[in-house]
């Protein structure tokens, strides 16, 4: 196989120019796809017009330098080695002639994937992205040419920070793509030279993570994964609902201040269940509404009548009826009141009331199941048609919560019920149903 | 032609200097004095000395011209592009001339001539009555910042060297002597080709037991800071990064050269 080295005029951000020294003409170079066992004849082949020589260093090669001690070739010229692929895997190579950060730090890098013998498995849609950080005199955004900041670099405080050699290489128009329900895999490796990456897809989990790209080894359900410089891995992950996803190094200031960032544009249907879009935009108000925190000094002072009478009457430690009642009220108007309203009537048509709610005190056991699971649906509430949906809140109250919350709404606004002990809530949250 | 040498004394003024040189008909470049200094290897091995005395000696102020190559080629047939030994140039040999004795619009005259091999430059010294400068010599001679003899620290060069390196090799080049001189007087050491150096094929090691698979080595990847003197002076790194890629035969269309001389008496004066 044939690589051009050429030192190339770009752009590194809009109205940005930079001098690149590419593998193939763009960074990352060239995508490199063998298969373990392969045996490669190379030619590195030095552009004439370029200013200095240049090797490579294949990380996927095994022999001195990587080959680089056998492709320093200089200007107009030309240098041929041949390699045997021992180890799949994806392995970033990159120019090794000094100063290396140098070359690496103006584009020098790319990848090649040694794919196992048997292969990878099928995927919809395969991407190669590599991170790189551009250390110009000028901040960043500075208009006109740049150059290398030796400084900077040997410092690592590079202004630039990009996937694919550019700020904006793969937004807008050049956005990656996928359709619901297919399966993307990206070949993610970083050049550096110094810095490496928390490599995360917002609104993503990738299902399968080769971490540092080694191909015989999969993690599954990760968010971020770092990804060494030199180093590479290789995300797979179905995309189920349509819209943009963003990829970042999650060291944020990188994605946010120096251009770390792309996307991925999924198209198709979409699916509610996994994802709803906004439901409800509410007004807000603080943690609790004011009864709240009445009775909380209420419950307070309940606490310490307890203890006295603890003290002087041990039959009555249990629990009492009405404190289950002040603790549910709390948990009421913290959550409740906001559909249900401070005074248990809800909203008409919209939030089915709770006072005297023919509905709810009918059957106590379904009151649980309701707090727990929720309840989507239409439902007749003394008289009236309710078409709505409650959210489940066994994520967010504990089994005491839930008792202590049904026992309040039983027992206010004029409803009258036993208190609900936890044994209850906890039969029906085991319920799988 | 020897009758063409002039007696060049230690202590003579650049600017008498200059005009002894006139009477040279062929090689124009005017020789300007660098005074005795030392020079610290970028690389080297733990034999080797840290730092090397350089004598004082005269460099060209400019590089060497494509009219200057024009009278060297016009007067030594043997090294025109068409009849020159394929041992001693490669094929990219003055290709960008528009024929053996027309430098033409791509090779100006008074721009430095480029894509000429060792062989070629070292016959076009000899013919000048002049040298290659040695490693040592033209490292010393490039150390010098716009107004001070050591430019390690000139803000202004640094940035001229950089930003020259941030710019791709240019379809045809600048005059020779449109570049700010230096505190020598000496033009165009960084900043417009690179140049050929009597001893580029050593001047990565001077110890000779080393092999050179070792010698090259040193320029690898983390390697290459291995034996460095001063690791943050990128610039060295990448002159020596190309001397070491090139073979005497080799041309490349930024690589050009400069002459040198002694600057003690010549015993062979008529």
């Amino acid at each position: 196989m044939n690589l051009e080295v050429r030192e190339v005029v770009g752009h590194l951000a809009d109205g940005v120019e930079y001098t690149f020294w590419t593998f193939g003409g763009t960074v990352p170079g060239s995508f490199i796809r063998i298969r373990e066992g392969d045996v490669v004849e190379f030619h590195l082949n030095n552009h004439p017009s370029s200013k200095l020589p240049h090797n490579i260093d294949l990380h996927g090669v095994t022999g001195p330098g990587g080959g680089a001690a056998s492709t320093f070739t200089a200007p107009g010229h030309s240098s041929q080695f041949t390699f045997q692929a021992l180890n799949p895997g994806l392995f970033v190579y990159h120019c090794a002639t000094a100063p290396v950060p140098m070359h690496i730090g103006n584009g020098m890098y790319g990848m090649i994937l040694v794919e196992p013998k048997d292969g990878l498995p099928k995927v919809d849609k395969e991407y190669y992205v590599m991170q790189g950080e551009f250390y110009t005199t000028g901040k960043y955004g500075e208009e006109g040419m740049q150059s290398f900041d030796m400084a900077k670099a040997i410092d690592e405080r590079p202004p630039y920070i990009v996937f694919n050699g550019a700020v904006g290489s793969l937004v807008g128009d050049k956005a990656l793509g996928a359709k619901v329900g297919e399966t993307v895999r990206i070949y993610f490796g970083v050049g550096g030279p110094n810095m490496t990456s928390s490599f995360h897809v917002i609104g993503e989990i990738f299902d399968k993570v080769y971490p540092e790209a080694g191909l015989s080894l999969a993690n599954h359900n990760l968010q971020t994964t770092l990804v060494p410089a030199g180093g590479a891995c290789v995300v797979e992950f179905k995309v189920d609902v349509p819209g943009t996803f963003v990829l970042v190094d999650h060291s944020l200031t990188r994605a946010f201040n120096k251009g770390a960032l792309g996307m991925l544009k999924v198209t198709g249907a979409a699916n509610r269940v996994i994802y709803s879009g906004k439901e409800i935009d509410a007004i807000y108000l603080g943690a609790q509404a004011d009864a709240g925190s009445d009775s909380a000094k209420r419950e307070a002072e309940l606490k310490a009548k307890i203890a006295a009478e603890i003290k002087s009457n041990p039959a009555i430690a249990g629990l009492t009826k009405e404190m289950q009642i002040e603790k549910g009220k709390q948990v009421y108007m913290g959550l409740c009141f906001a559909c249900h309203q401070p005074d248990g009537n809800g909203l008409p048509n919209i939030f089915p009331p709770l006072a005297k709610s023919d509905f709810l005190l009918a059957d106590r056991d379904r009151a649980v199941r309701i707090v727990l699971k929720g309840l989507v649906g239409p439902l007749t509430v003394n008289g009236k048609k309710f078409d709505s949906a409650m959210p489940p809140q066994e994520a967010a109250l504990t089994d005491q919560q839930v008792a202590d919350v049904l026992t309040y709404i039983f027992n206010t606004w004029g409803n009258s019920g036993e208190a609900f002990t936890t044994d209850q809530v906890k039969a029906i949250r085991n319920q799988t149903h | 032609m020897s009758f063409r040498m002039p007696i060049v004394r230690c202590g003579l003024t650049a600017l008498a200097l200059a005009s002894a040189v006139k009477v040279l008909a062929e090689d124009t470049a005017a020789l300007r004095l660098i005074p005795a200094g030392t020079y610290e290897p970028l690389l080297r091995s733990s034999q080797d000395p840290a730092r090397i005395p350089v004598a004082a000696f005269l460099l060209d102020e400019r590089p060497v011209t494509n009219a200057d190559f024009l009278a060297f080629v016009t007067a030594n047939p043997k090294w025109r592009r068409s009849l020159v030994s394929r041992l001693f140039a490669d094929t990219s040999y003055l290709q960008h001339w528009s024929a053996d004795l027309e430098p033409g619009p791509a090779a100006p005259l008074r721009a430095p001539v480029v894509q000429v091999s060792w062989f070629a430059a070292r016959a076009y010294a000899r013919w000048a009555g002049k040298r290659l400068p040695t490693t040592a010599e033209w490292e010393l001679a490039a150390a010098a910042g716009y107004d001070r003899p050591d430019g390690r620290n000139d803000a202004a060069l640094k940035r001229d060297l950089y930003a020259w390196l941030a710019r791709p090799v240019p379809a045809v080049f600048a005059d020779a002597t449109s570049l700010r001189p230096d505190f020598h007087g000496i033009r165009g050491l960084h900043g417009l080709v690179w140049e050929w150096v009597d001893d580029f094929n050593t001047a990565m090691v001077t110890g000779e037991s080393r092999a050179d698979t070792t010698l090259d080595r040193n320029l690898f990847c983390g390697a290459g800071s291995a034996g460095a003197s001063d690791t943050t002076d990128y610039a060295a790194f990448m002159r020596a990064a190309l001397r070491a890629s090139l073979k005497a035969d080799n041309t490349t269309t930024s690589l050009g050269f400069r002459c040198a001389r002694d600057t003690a008496p010549l015993n062979a004066f008529p």
